[in-house]
């Protein structure tokens, strides 16, 4: 039944995106990160909805619309492992995994107050030093910032 | 970004190190060269620091080079609100390399990926002080005539010693020993015996600043225990004289020990010390005249 209504889901677009398997508490975050208030073409939104997966997931449905790099990323920082359906002319042409890069520019806000990038206007600078636990290091400062810690701009 | 600046002992491999070494060790065999004639060097000051500033600027006067620059950013621009990466733009039409300190983290770093010409970082807030790490290495390779293998004993406040922090770092390439004495409040941070085990290399952890530790070590590196860095002052007032060194306690220490101290020093070397010939951080500061003219050519000359 649920793989069923998932089919319909992702047979309706014609072109955009479908964000699979969000984990369901995570969902109005992402919806809020990807600034899709503002998105001008029809978006559906699916919460509480079953998984085999996961126990509960979140799904969102953008028509003509496909993400930049950099705002996949901001998404990877609290919906890891959530799936992205490419969308053209009915089919998923394309399926990639939500994965946290090696380098986050611009996304997070370094959370030491005498941190350059506190103090002017310039972009954040984050390595991942470690994608399973989410830990990042600061380009500038060298500080290190845990998952629990982490501000999106 | 750019390979000819110099803005954390991070980015130094062995190999930069070791070349730092050598190139040290001829400008203190003939400190004054003419090889940064006709060039001007900008000392940018943003916070003031007497002691490193004199030593970089020697370091350019003896080798030839011109000093532009201010050592108090209350006289220049910044003070009215102009942005790090405008001064630095600005000063990069003038010079030919810019060594900078900042009361700001990353600082340097930043500076570096705005302008062409090379940034020697002179301090950046807590973060990196690389010079100092450099001629702390340089005074430890002078007086054991290597890098590799040594047992070294860092003393006193090892949670926010900057000096201590860069200096670990920088010996992780050579496979020494570590013994840290500290008092629990200060002691050193988990993320750098992180960075010690992963490299392989053995510490040890002591709350006694006993003559055991000393007789095994070869460098004995003592910092400050400052008073504000204490939240229980009870703590404090208990453990304020335990990590001063007398000279009596170097009696049966090794014959090749030195003791050295990045200073200014208050009371955690005793007056007495400073006649043993083990004590050594007068010379130390001394070396950094010739560590910075190493870093300094090693930036504006490409061999």
């Amino acid at each position: 039944m649920a793989a069923k209504k998932k089919e319909l889901q992702v047979a309706a677009l014609e072109n955009g995106t479908v964000i699979d398997h969000i984990p369901n508490d995570q969902l109005f975050k992402v919806v809020s990160l990807l600034g899709i208030k503002k998105s001008t073409t029809p978006v559906t939104i699916g919460y509480g909805l079953d998984s085999k997966k996961m126990s509960k997931k979140g799904i969102i449905k953008i028509a003509d619309k496909f993400f930049k790099a950099d705002e996949i990323d901001r998404i990877s920082l609290i919906a890891p492992s959530s799936q992205l359906n490419i969308i053209r002319d009915y089919e998923v042409v394309e399926k990639k995994l939500v994965e946290l890069p090696g380098e986050l520019v611009g996304i997070v806000k370094c959370n030491n107050p005498k941190c350059i990038t506190n103090n002017e206007p310039m972009k954040t600078r984050f390595q991942v030093i470690d994608k399973h636990n989410v830990t990042l290091k600061c380009h500038y400062c060298e500080m290190k910032t845990k998952k629990e810690d982490v501000i999106i701009i | 970004m750019k390979k000819e600046s110099f803005v954390s002992i991070a980015d130094c491999s062995k190999e930069d190190i070791l070349h730092l070494m050598k190139q040290a060790e001829g400008f203190e065999q003939n400190p004054n060269q003419k090889i940064l004639e006709g060039k001007v060097c900008a000392t940018l000051f943003f916070e003031p620091s007497t002691r490193t500033r004199l030593s970089f600027e020697t370091a350019i006067n003896r080798l030839g080079g011109r000093v532009i620059g201010f050592s108090d950013a209350s006289t220049t621009s910044s003070s009215k609100g102009e942005t790090l990466k405008d001064t630095i733009k600005m000063v990069s039409n003038y010079a030919d390399v810019i060594i900078m300190r900042h009361h700001l983290e990353g600082a340097a770093r930043y500076a570096s990926e705005i302008t062409d010409i090379p940034i020697i970082n002179a301090g950046d807030g807590a973060n990196q002080h690389p010079s100092q790490t450099m001629l702390d290495l340089y005074s430890i390779y002078k007086t054991q005539g290597r890098l590799d293998h040594l047992v070294i004993t860092m003393v006193g406040d090892l949670k926010y010693g900057r000096t201590v922090h860069s200096l670990l770092n920088g010996m992780s390439h050579f496979n020494p020993t570590f013994h840290f004495v500290a008092p629990e409040e200060l002691r050193l941070p988990d993320i750098y015996k992180q960075f010690l085990d992963e490299k392989g290399i053995s510490y040890f952890e002591h709350t006694d600043f006993s003559p055991e530790v000393i007789n095994q070590s070869d460098i004995l590196y003592m910092t400050r225990v400052q008073r504000e860095r204490f939240t229980d002052l009870m703590e404090y007032e208990k453990v304020k004289n335990s990590y001063i060194l007398t000279n009596e306690m170097l009696d049966h220490s090794k014959p090749n020990l030195r003791v050295l101290h990045p200073l200014p020093r208050v009371n955690e070397i005793a007056y007495d010390v400073d006649d043993n010939p083990k004590a050594y951080y007068f010379e130390q500061a001394k070396n950094g005249l010739y560590a910075r003219q190493a870093i300094i050519c090693n930036a504006l000359i490409k061999n």
